[in-house]
């Protein structure tokens, strides 16, 4: 592995690391920022993913609809209050295309802490990532979330 | 426990009364008590109801099957070599095995793993390993036949290529069971045109199972728990709705019909919907859209088939619910989402989009599974024993306003019938 490629992997790490750091403080109307104009978002389970079927949980084709889910869940969304705590490890760089677009791997394990209740794993998945440079900050052009927890405890509530 | 008290002459091991108001009150055991939800599973999981189990898009060919539920009870759906499908419940005849593991895919048999007992795609058994012993010793029976030890084959209907099965020969045909009603909203989602798979959503909701009926017979919490279709103009209170109710009470169709603008609201409609609010926007109101592909005065149907299926034609977003009991206080649902054949990319996308509405991180979704929860919660750990049904009076059936309950109380005058209640 060469240094430029470890600076990637390191690269990624950190921006996965302020990633989670925005949902679990419950910003999520800054979590859009992550994402480039054209960005697709998709939560989707494993069984989906592995079959090629395209549904998602959220599926999301542009910023202005992440920005509408955002939008959504901070104002209009009924839900129980809660923490949710991200937990983002092996970080990994696939490749590098010649035009400068990574792809790349992480995996995440959810946390979710209701009032009254016990801290639970909400999902386990992966994330399948394809990341491009704006003014030299990286941004996710593509994030699909791809959980093994197939069977959702009720609700799903934030952006994973 | 019943919190009512035992009628006089009650069964003792079935000792519960409806409250005295009648149908206006749901008593709480109906969503608590494990002896009402096994007369449940009995009287009607396993009584005369067509239940879903599976897509005709799901078994494409011969050989395909596909794992399902009738109530709580494992069945697997499969496709023989002719083309015929039929349902059967997965446990092994031998010692009781779930045998089949796979959520779906294409077999020519199906073997137990634990002592290799071997079925064909009718569920019936085909060989027994070591069936006449070894070296003569053991074995079955000299008067074991095969054919006498399948697996347990369930009633199977179809119609525009979804698949139900019952337990009880005794069922009516399906077209009899829905009704002329029903059978017109089923219609026109299951329009003739064959089925795309999309993809799969499941999730368990903490709440009992038929509190996902009730809610869908609920007009009156769309325009109060769901600010998303108020703030942004999907559904007001004055919208153009109906929530009909087939003549036996228990299925039912929640019907609205979007207005093709933002309505302008007067301040009393506003007043009294708090989640409405003149400043939210959304960036892409597109994914809104309805795309007139139905024949159907509704851009929105609802419909809930008893006891364990749902058919959501949410504008353009298309999915089916399968309802899997798991005891008094826990359902599992599984989201079979889909479009058609011949759908364009963009027509496909645009349903994915508006997927968004639904499922367990739908912008609806979210709340009714939010609310079932709080409601089992209340009704198992407060003091007080029923809840109120009382909107509208005591009005039941079909109704052309969203402000009653008069649907959820013909559910219950059927429930009660059957439940012996």
């Amino acid at each position: 592995m060469s240094a430029s490629h470890r600076e990637l992997r390191l690269e990624i790490a950190e921006f996965n690391a302020e990633y989670a750091a925005v949902l679990d403080a419950g910003r999520v109307q800054d979590w859009p920022a992550f994402f480039t104009e054209d960005a697709v978002y998709r939560i989707t389970g494993r069984e989906n993913f592995d079959a090629g079927l395209p549904v998602g949980l959220v599926y999301c084709e542009g910023i202005g609809m992440i920005r509408d889910r955002a939008l959504a869940i901070s104002r209009t969304t009924m839900f129980a209050p809660r923490y949710l705590l991200h937990q983002v490890t092996n970080d990994r760089v696939l490749a590098v295309d010649p035009g400068g677009e990574i792809s790349a791997e992480a995996n995440y394990a959810l946390f979710e802490t209701l009032v009254d209740e016990k801290t639970t794993l909400q999902q386990v998945g992966r994330y399948h990532d394809r990341f491009v440079r704006e003014h030299g900050r990286l941004k996710l052009k593509a994030r699909h979330c791809v959980y093994d927890s197939l069977i959702i405890d009720t609700a799903l509530i934030y952006p994973v | 426990m019943p919190d009512s008290a035992p009628r006089p002459n009650a069964d003792p091991a079935f000792p519960f009364a409806w409250p005295a108001e009648g149908l206006t009150r749901i008593p709480d055991w109906v969503y608590t008590s494990p002896e009402v939800y096994e007369r449940e599973v009995e009287r009607i999981f396993h009584g005369p109801t067509w239940n879903f189990v599976a897509l005709e898009a799901e078994l494409p060919e011969p050989g395909s099957f596909r794992r399902s539920f009738v109530g709580p009870t494992p069945v697997v759906a499969a496709r023989d070599a002719a083309g015929a499908i039929h349902v059967f419940e997965n446990r092994c005849a031998h010692r009781g095995a779930e045998l089949c593991r796979l959520q779906g895919g294409k077999a020519t048999e199906f073997i137990c793993p634990y002592h290799q007992w071997t079925y064909d795609l009718a569920g019936n058994l085909t060989a027994v390993p070591f069936r006449r012993g070894l070296k003569n010793q053991g074995g079955m029976p000299k008067d074991f036949q095969l054919e006498d030890h399948g697996l347990k084959k369930l009633e199977v209907a179809t119609r525009r290529g979804v698949v139900f099965a019952s337990f009880d020969p005794s069922v009516p045909s399906l077209e009899d069971y829905l009704g002329a009603a029903m059978l017109r909203d089923f219609d026109a989602t299951f329009d003739g045109r064959k089925l795309k798979l999309l993809g799969y959503y499941r999730n368990t909701v903490p709440a009992n199972w038929k509190m996902y009926h009730e809610n869908l017979k609920d007009p009156y919490h769309a325009t109060l728990l769901h600010a998303f279709l108020v703030s942004f103009g999907l559904m007001v209170a004055g919208n153009k709705s109906a929530m009909v109710v087939d003549p036996s009470g228990r299925h039912g169709t929640m019907a609205s019909a979007k207005p093709p603008e933002m309505p302008k609201l007067d301040q009393e409609t506003k007043t009294q919907m708090r989640a409405y609010s003149d400043e939210l926007r959304l960036a892409e109101p597109r994914f809104l859209d309805y795309v007139r592909e139905f024949d159907s005065p509704w851009s929105v149907t609802m419909q809930t088939i008893w006891p364990n299926f749902i058919v959501q034609r949410e504008l353009n977003t298309l999915g089916v619910r399968q309802i899997v009991p798991r005891g008094p206080d826990e359902f599992l649902m599984v989201w079979t989402m889909f479009g058609y054949e011949g759908d364009s990319d963009e027509m496909t996308r645009h349903r994915l989009r508006q997927g968004n509405l639904m499922g367990p991180s739908g912008f609806l979704g979210i709340e009714d599974n939010e609310a079932m929860r709080f409601v089992q919660q209340g009704v198992t750990r407060s003091d007080t024993d029923a809840s109120l049904v009382a909107l509208g009076g005591t009005e039941e059936g079909t109704s052309d306003h969203l402000i009653t309950e008069a649907a959820i109380r013909s559910l219950y005058r059927h429930y009660r019938d059957v439940m012996g209640l």
